[in-house]
Order: structure tokens, then C-alpha cells, then sequence
């Protein structure tokens, strides 16, 4: 960037300025969100719809925080429980894949592979009838489990490509030095992963806190609902106060935004890995 | 135990050249095989329990005849394939194997063009291209029920800004989302837009992967930038193009959030793909008919294993 001249700066302006453009176009929908949320219900049904919030109003964010924040402590908590469970599950796993070289490890990850493929629902539909008789239905913890399907294949796949690039050499170390497979798993190879484990940890509570099908199949009579069932809900009651939906939807994508400002990378890490070959 | 792996196994494997070929110890560096088994048992309990077992009980659903009472007693009739027999035969199967095949293809098609587009667009150097690059991925970020209920608004008959647009440009307004002849489209509009993102991401990795010296040679021989990209860029791409397609498919197979929400399939099941049936018929009337269900995410299942084999096979022969 340093080197590039007064003639390559003229010459790449309009290439920033189409770039502005497709992201302007791209990002419409997510900024008419926030204008509908902003706009006055008064002023909802206009013909054409006024293209900037001209009279902002809270009214919108104001049912929000009187209705929405059980539902946004649940998607906290089943997010956070998934996390959880996909590290659990995952991180040892890969190191028994990727360097334990452990038999079976191939076809293990083919497996993991093939079973995101399933679609989620079928899987509801398994899980309801486990559920009925075992009475998790509309329990917390029944959602936690299924919304961690969704995750642990992946964490699995991308702790293991990136394990089996740690160097044997620091393991055979560890060995010598008389650390057993744990210690060796605890000290040396979890705190090389650790931008891995934020990678997984960040799609684990996207999706769990994005998840609406395991929510809407096996938590809908749910005393405390996760956000997305209740704005599904709120829809479905509501098809009048939509500055008030689309406040609950920008109040929901903020884990998305604050991802995007804060984990860019990790991000842009997870969505290539396990899917580009090479 | 092989160490090639078979090739869709490898997509899952190593964003890091020549892990695989370094220190291949047989047994690894910890002794004894059973502490390997120690560290994966703790997954492979889950995959049993929370994989297998909700497959099997789906597989067992589909060839029985549960009502929401034999369900909790378990004393369903055993039906063999009469599900499938009668999902087939439905009236409803034809249009909604269509609709799934037109929203799965189009949607693929066109998310793949411009996320390629773009990816080719960002690889210049300019200004914010960084900046740029990363606001594409909020509409992937987004909670689906978000982005579908802004879409589901946008393309409101009458007060949506799609048809504040096309009137101000002259066109005539669409009844999007109630009018059978226009819902399709509209659900699919609204998958096209959720996928670039993730098009855009896995393309434009892919292009880094790319030489810039086989560039430079390229403009040396006096390649103009249409004939970099049909004869170097697009050839060169081919296995990353693959995956992304064969990840595309599968993903939006699987749909039904976007759809469920936009226009519950509706109307007259104009929007009905596979998986929003599976779903409608589960869990969308007040009676669930769990038997039919799964025969139908069954069948969505096998069609996602016949490409599954398909990219495979591709992928074997290239390796060749």
C-alpha cells in the first residue's frame, strides 16, 4: 500500500466506489431493519415508505425490552450451553484424530462429514420422539443437546486440520519429558489451539442462537422460548407492529455485529475451513 | 488404516500443507492405541445417541403409522413402505420434488455467479476492499428468522419498499408472497441474498490460492482480463467451485426456516419444497403426521447422498 503511487490511486477510486456501491446494495435489507424499527407505527403503512427514519421513534425497542428479555436470556444460556458441549465433545476428539492417530480416525471424520448432511428436520423429528418419552420436550437442556448437533460435526473437522499441522516434534518433547497424553493435550496442544477454539466456540452460539426449526419443534410450549420462537410468535400475533418486530430482529442480530467488529477473521477462518480442499 | 483418504474425507482435513506427510509414527506418540480411543470415546457416544439414534427413530417413524397417541405408548402398526408409497403418489410429491429442484437450482446458480463475481471484483486492491469484503458477511451472520422477516416485509403487497420501487420505475407492483405465480420466486430471491456471502468467502480463498505468477504470465502474453478469467481464473477454481456447489446443495436442501416463514409454502403450496413439507406435515398443523414426515425427509436424505456420490466420483477422477 506504501508503494502505490499518485497515478494507482486515481486509477482504483471508482473500483472503492463500486465496491461502496454492491455493499450499499447488498446491505439494504439489514439497513431497512433498522429503519422500519425506527419508524413510527403511524407512519408504517405509508405509500411509498419514507427511506429515512424522518421522526425516529423507540416505541419499537421499547416493547422489546418489556417483552423480549426472557426470550434473549435463553438464546444466551442454550448459546453458551452449546459452546460448551461442542468443545467438550470436539477438541478431544480431533486430538485423537489428528494426533493421537487414533484407528478409525478417517472414516470418523467422514462420518462427521456425512452427518451434516442430515437435514435438521428429520433430526427433530428423531428428537421429538426421544423427548416424549424421556420429557425433555420444552426443557433447556433438551434444546442445548439438539442445537449442539448442529455444531459439533464442524468443530470437530476444524480442530482436526488444524491439529494435524502442530509439529510432532513439541509432542514427542512433551513425551520425553514424561507428559502423559491429558497433560500433554491440557498444556501443550489446547493453548496452541486456542484460536480454533475460538473459531468453533463463535459458530457453536451463532447457530445455536440463530437455530429456529430444533426450537420451533421441541420448545414451542417452552415457559421461556429462545428469541428466534419469539419473534416468530410475535409475527404471528402482531402482522400490525412491525417497527416493534424489526426492533426485536436488530436487538437479535447483535451477536452477529458485535462477531463482525471483534472476531472478523476468526470468522472468515471458520467459513473456508474443512470446505476448501488444499 | 489407509492414509489417503478418501476424497470427501480430505475436504475436512488440513488448510495446512503437508501436515499429513509429516511424522507418520504408526501409532503416534502416546503408546498404547486405547488413549486415542479414550479421547474420541466421549464423541462417539454423542454421535450414537444424538445422531444414529434420532436417524433410526426417523427411519423407524417412516415405516410405521404413528398418530401422537401410539407415539407415547409405542404401539404403532408396522406399515413397510406404505409412506413412501403414499408420499410418492401424493399429488403434492411432483410439485414440491419441482419447486425443491428450481429453488435448490436457481438459488445455486445464481449465488454462486455473483458471489464468483464478486470474489474476482475483491481481489483488486483498492481502498476498504478489506472493509468491503467483511460487511458482505452480515446477511450470513444474521439469524435466518431476521433475515426472512425483512424480506417477508420488504416484499409486502403494500407497503413493502420492492413495490414502492418497481412503481417508481414504472413497473406494476407484485403480490409476492400471495400470489402463487410470484412466491417461488420470492423465497428464492431471499435464499440468493443469505447465500452470496458464504459464496463470496470460499471463492475469494480460493483466488489466494491461485499463483500470481500465472497471472503475470498471463498479462504477459497479452491475456486480456475476459481471457484471464475463462482460460485461468475459472479452470484453475474448478476444485474450490466444486465444494462450494456440493456445500450449496446441501445446505439449501435442507431449507425450511426462509421458506416457512416467508410464505408457510403457500399459497396452494406454490413454495412447497421437500423439507418445508417434512416439516408442514410434522409440525405445522395442529395434527402432527409424523409417518409421512419422515418418509418425506427420508427421500430428502438419499437425494442429498445421490450428490454426495456425485462429487465424490468427480473428485476421485480428478485426483486420478
Amino acid at each position: 500500500m506504501a508503494r502505490s503511487t499518485v497515478s494507482k490511486k486515481r486509477s482504483t477510486w471508482w473500483k472503492t466506489g463500486l465496491g461502496l456501491f454492491f455493499t450499499a446494495l447488498m446491505l439494504f435489507p439489514v439497513y431497512w431493519m433498522v429503519n422500519v424499527s425506527l419508524t413510527p407505527r403511524s407512519d408504517l403503512r405509508a405509500n411509498p415508505p419514507s427511506l429515512f427514519p424522518t421522526s425516529p421513534t423507540f416505541e419499537g425497542y421499547q416493547a422489546v425490552f418489556d417483552q423480549q428479555l426472557p426470550a434473549l436470556g435463553v438464546s444466551l444460556v442454550v448459546g453458551l450451553g452449546c459452546v460448551l458441549l461442542t468443545l467438550v465433545l470436539s477438541a478431544p476428539a480431533a486430538y485423537a484424530i489428528a494426533l493421537l492417530r487414533m484407528r478409525g480416525g478417517r472414516s470418523l471424520n467422514f462420518i462427521l462429514l456425512v452427518a451434516q448432511m442430515i437435514p435438521a428436520v428429520v433430526m427433530s423429528m428423531g428428537f421429538y420422539a426421544i423427548y416424549v418419552r424421556l420429557g425433555l420436550l420444552n426443557s433447556l437442556p433438551g434444546l442445548i443437546l439438539a442445537d449442539s448437533t448442529i455444531a459439533v460435526p464442524f468443530g470437530v473437522l476444524l480442530f482436526t486440520a488444524f491439529m494435524s499441522g502442530i509439529p510432532k516434534e513439541l509432542l514427542q518433547a512433551a513425551r520425553v519429558d514424561g507428559a502423559s497424553a491429558w497433560r500433554t493435550f491440557r498444556s501443550i496442544v489446547m493453548p496452541i489451539s486456542r484460536n480454533s477454539a475460538i473459531t468453533v466456540s463463535l459458530f457453536a452460539f451463532l447457530w445455536a442462537w440463530s437455530d429456529f426449526i430444533f426450537a420451533s419443534t421441541l420448545s414451542r410450549n417452552a415457559e421461556f422460548v429462545p428469541v428466534t420462537l419469539s419473534i416468530y410468535a410475535y409475527i404471528g400475533n402482531n402482522t400490525t407492529q412491525w417497527n416493534a418486530i424489526m426492533a426485536t430482529a436488530v436487538v437479535a442480530s447483535i451477536p452477529a455485529a458485535v462477531l463482525l467488529v471483534f472476531a472478523q477473521r476468526y470468522v472468515a477462518a471458520g467459513v473456508t475451513a474443512g470446505a476448501v480442499k488444499d | 488404516m489407509t492414509t489417503t483418504a478418501t476424497s470427501p474425507a480430505a475436504v475436512g482435513e488440513a488448510p495446512t500443507p503437508g501436515a499429513r506427510r509429516r511424522g507418520s509414527a504408526p501409532r503416534g506418540i502416546h503408546g498404547s492405541p486405547w488413549v486415542a480411543v479414550a479421547f474420541a470415546a466421549p464423541l462417539v457416544i454423542y454421535l450414537i445417541a444424538f445422531y444414529a439414534y434420532p436417524l433410526i427413530r426417523s427411519i423407524d417413524l417412516s415405516v410405521h403409522d404413528y398418530n401422537i397417541r401410539a407415539f407415547v405408548q409405542g404401539d404403532a402398526e408396522f406399515v413397510g413402505l406404505a409412506n413412501y408409497v403414499d408420499v410418492i403418489t401424493s399429488d403434492l410429491f411432483g410439485p414440491a420434488l419441482l419447486n425443491t429442484f428450481l429453488f435448490v437450482g436457481i438459488s445455486i446458480l445464481f449465488q454462486y455467479a455473483i458471489g464468483l463475481a464478486l470474489a474476482v471484483f475483491f481481489r483488486n486492491n483498492f481502498r476498504l476492499s478489506g472493509v468491503l469484503r467483511a460487511m458482505f458477511l452480515v446477511p450470513w451472520l444474521l439469524p435466518l428468522i431476521v433475515s426472512a422477516s425483512t424480506w417477508a416485509w420488504m416484499m409486502n403487497s403494500d407497503s413493502g419498499i420492492v413495490n414502492a420501487f418497481l412503481l417508481a420505475v414504472g413497473l406494476d407492483p407484485i403480490n409476492w408472497l400471495t400470489s402463487p405465480d410470484w412466491s417461488l420466486t420470492a423465497v428464492i430471491i431471499a435464499n440468493i441474498w443469505l447465500g452470496i456471502p458464504f459464496n463470496l468467502v470460499i471463492l475469494y480463498s480460493g483466488l489466494q490460492n491461485i499463483p500470481a505468477d500465472v497471472y503475470e504470465a498471463a498479462s504477459l502474453d497479452g491475456a486480456g482480463a475476459w481471457k484471464t478469467f475463462w482460460r485461468i481464473t475459472f479452470p484453475l477454481l474448478r476444485p474450490v467451485s466444486a465444494i462450494t456447489i456440493l456445500l450449496g446443495l446441501v445446505y439449501t436442501l435442507k431449507v425450511v426456516d426462509i421458506i416457512w416463514i416467508m410464505t408457510k409454502g403457500g399459497p396452494a403450496n406454490s413454495s412447497l419444497i421437500l423439507s418445508v413439507w417434512s416439516y408442514r406435515e410434522a409440525f405445522g398443523t395442529g395434527q402432527p403426521a409424523f409417518s409421512p414426515a419422515s418418509a418425506i425427509g427420508n427421500i430428502l436424505i438419499i437425494i442429498a447422498l445421490i450428490f454426495g456420490l456425485i462429487y465424490a466420483r468427480m473428485q476421485n477422477r480428478e485426483d486420478a
